[in-house]
């Protein structure tokens, strides 16, 4: 999982074009290599996306590439909600209301909708950094060692104020940025995330700035939703046994009941105990990747920390993350990779005239560009600067992020590492419902080491659910009775 | 200034490029996108420092028009929230909006003010919203002249 995904792109490659990298979902390394030269059709932005992300639906659909459990989160919520519908709703209509469907279907609708956005919408990514950008916050770290050691350079930090309150910028060696406040790189991923939350494996994405209201709405409408179909199957077998016929008899007429009460009766504990969670998270303006961190709790002693971002409002906190504006998302998976006759996307970028030998110039258009990043004005020899802006950016993307290091994710030492990888798994489910934050941090902290080398994937339990189509979901903790949607905690750095 | 171009077409047929220069984000407000107006050394000789500024504070404004939260926002939210957010789909946010708005700003200050002088802005939504990037460019014709644009070791940043 965390084999180094970037081959080295040889220039002689580049320079002999190699008729088509396959433009398949899953992005391989080597189909990336050449992206510029297909003279067949123009590639998608997703199709060269350096990231590990999966692309479904010509790029409108993004999930992770490993889509975790998220068969099994919506086998388990359309199962048990089908066996309401079908084996309790009939008798409660009868005996009761005909609203309970109605309010059931709604919320059902609710959850599977949301789900789907969650595990669908671009959670905030950052793209990575052009090679010209790179060189040239290259050239503003005073790196003596050069780029080129063989050990990672000790980590780069950049201080800014916000608010008074003095944050640090840490710089992200795969994607070659200073990291933006609140932003993380998921190793899962391979991304730079906005507002980055955690990475949720239930959902199969990593929950950040654009979806995490969509993530919100999913937890508390499933809670609704269990506690929902909780109560109407405990009120169903309440009624049956009341016959005078007794439990036993009422769960033999209905044994879906007893599977539904079994899930339902795990699930909404860890559930609820997730919302409150994160209603507490929202109303603090935190992330859970601030909180589990305790960045903003003063653990150093230092009395005047405190969090920057919030509003000091419940309110307008809420507010700010569930009504805010939506960003829009920022790789641009359906745009077009600029080819070398045409410029980068924009209008207001220039077009370069087409020439025959582009592919050839565009390595040393490469490392014109970036030598005279570094060093002295250009001369306007023949082409090759002129063709530099030609090269579309992707496959200048490729270039730089070749790094020695065999993870693509930064080691520990700049901070990120695949560090605190913590999940919650079935443990949780004795937890009681209220379940304050500060259990869960205990609780994470507990499991941090244990869970630490092994990203979010706890060893036990490895049997692939059966997942249909292309999705492999091998982070397989496809447990028995689990809707247990224990708190979705797998928060990298 | 070295280079004199009328138009983007001249831009096009007859530089080459020299230099870019990045102008990066400012967080002293937080997550908020705003640009920093610090004038960059390497444009020094190409435009006047006001221009610059006008341009970034302009476009820091349209920024935080778009991510401002009131009373629009809160609508659009509880809106998309009632209908499971599903309205995304079909309407176009106020954000991408304002994006439209600042692409076109971003073009008619690119034919009227920077490349007569020789210089290009990016739109910073294709750069992740990371930084503005602005391209300088030389022209082919007058090589000997080149190097207004000097890269110097110190990034006005």
């Amino acid at each position: 999982m965390k084999n180094c995904e970037y081959q080295q792109i040889d220039p002689q490659a580049l320079a002999t074009p190699t008729p088509t990298p396959t433009p398949t979902p899953a992005p391989t390394p080597s189909a990336r290599a050449c992206p510029e030269k297909k003279p067949r059709r123009p590639q998608r932005k997703w199709e060269v996306f350096p990231g590990k992300n999966r692309f479904y639906c010509d790029g409108r659909i993004i999930v992770a590439r490993q889509s975790g459990v998220l068969p099994l989160t919506l086998g388990l919520i359309l199962v048990t909600s089908g066996l309401f519908f079908i084996f309790d709703c009939p008798f409660l209509v009868k005996h009761l209301t005909g609203f309970i469907p109605v309010i059931g279907g709604v919320l059902f609708v609710f959850v599977v909708i949301s789900l789907l956005q969650t595990s669908f919408t671009d959670p905030g990514i950052l793209p990575r950094a052009t090679p010209e950008e790179a060189a040239d916050i290259e050239k503003q770290i005073d790196n003596p060692t050069g780029s080129s050691s063989s050990y990672r350079p000790p980590p780069r930090t950049k201080e800014v104020v916000i608010n008074q309150q003095v944050v640090k910028l840490k710089y992200c060696f795969t994607c070659k940025i200073f990291r933006p406040p609140r932003t993380s790189h998921c190793s899962l991923c391979d991304n730079c995330v906005e507002r980055f939350d955690h990475h949720c494996p239930w959902v199969g994405n990593c929950v950040g700035k654009r979806n995490y209201r969509f993530f919100y709405t999913f937890i508390v409408s499933l809670s609704f939703l269990t506690a929902f179909i909780f109560g109407c199957v405990t009120t169903h077998l309440a009624l049956r046994s009341q016959g005078g016929n007794g439990l036993v008899f009422a769960l033999q007429e209905s044994p879906a009941s007893a599977l539904e009460l079994v899930v339902c009766f795990f699930s909404v504990w860890s559930i609820l105990g997730l919302s409150g969670f994160h209603t507490y998270l929202l109303a603090a303006n935190l992330t859970t990747n601030e909180d589990i961190k305790g960045s903003w709790s003063g653990k150093s002693g230092n009395e005047e920390t405190g969090n920057p971002y919030s509003y000091n409002s419940i309110f307008k906190n809420c507010c700010s993350v569930l009504c805010g504006p939506m960003p829009p998302s920022l790789i641009d998976r359906r745009g077009f990779v600029p080819s070398e006759d045409g410029a980068e996307i924009g209008p207001a970028e220039i077009e370069l005239p087409a020439a025959k030998n582009d592919v050839n110039m565009c390595t040393q258009g490469t490392k014109g560009l970036l030598e005279t990043a570094t060093r002295s004005p250009f001369l306007s020899s023949p082409c090759p600067q002129a063709k530099s802006q030609a090269i579309p950016p992707p496959a200048l993307d490729a270039l730089p992020s070749i790094t020695p290091s065999p993870s693509p994710s930064p080691s520990p030492g700049p901070g990120p590492g695949p560090g605190p990888a913590l999940e919650q798994t079935k443990v949780s489910r004795e937890r009681p419902a209220a379940t304050t934050p500060h259990r869960h941090h205990s609780h994470h902290r507990s499991r941090s080491k244990r869970t630490a080398q092994q990203g979010h994937n706890p060893g036990h339990a490895s049997n692939p659910p059966a997942s249909p189509g292309p999705r492999r979901s091998h982070s397989s903790r496809s447990r028995k009775d689990s809707k247990t949607r224990d708190p979705k905690f797998t928060p990298l750095h | 200034m070295a280079t004199e171009f009328h138009n983007l077409q001249e831009l096009r047929h007859s530089a080459s490029l020299a230099n870019k220069v990045f102008i990066q984000r400012d967080y002293s407000e937080g997550t908020v996108c705003k640009f920093q107006t610090k004038f960059p050394s390497e444009l020094d000789s190409r435009i006047e420092k006001t221009l610059f500024e006008d341009t970034v504070k302009t476009l820091n404004n349209y920024y935080a028009e778009a991510e401002k939260i009131g009373g629009h926002s809160y609508l659009e939210g509880c809106l998309a929230c009632i209908t499971a957010y599903l309205i995304f789909l079909c309407m176009e946010t106020r954000y991408e909006k304002v994006l439209k708005k600042i692409s076109r700003y971003i073009q008619e200050q690119n034919e009227k003010i920077y490349a007569p002088r020789g210089l290009l802005i990016t739109d910073p939504i294709e750069r992740g919203m990371r930084v503005i990037e602005i391209s300088i460019y030389e022209d082919r014709g007058s090589s000997g002249s080149s190097s207004g644009s000097s890269t110097t070791s110190s990034s006005g940043r």
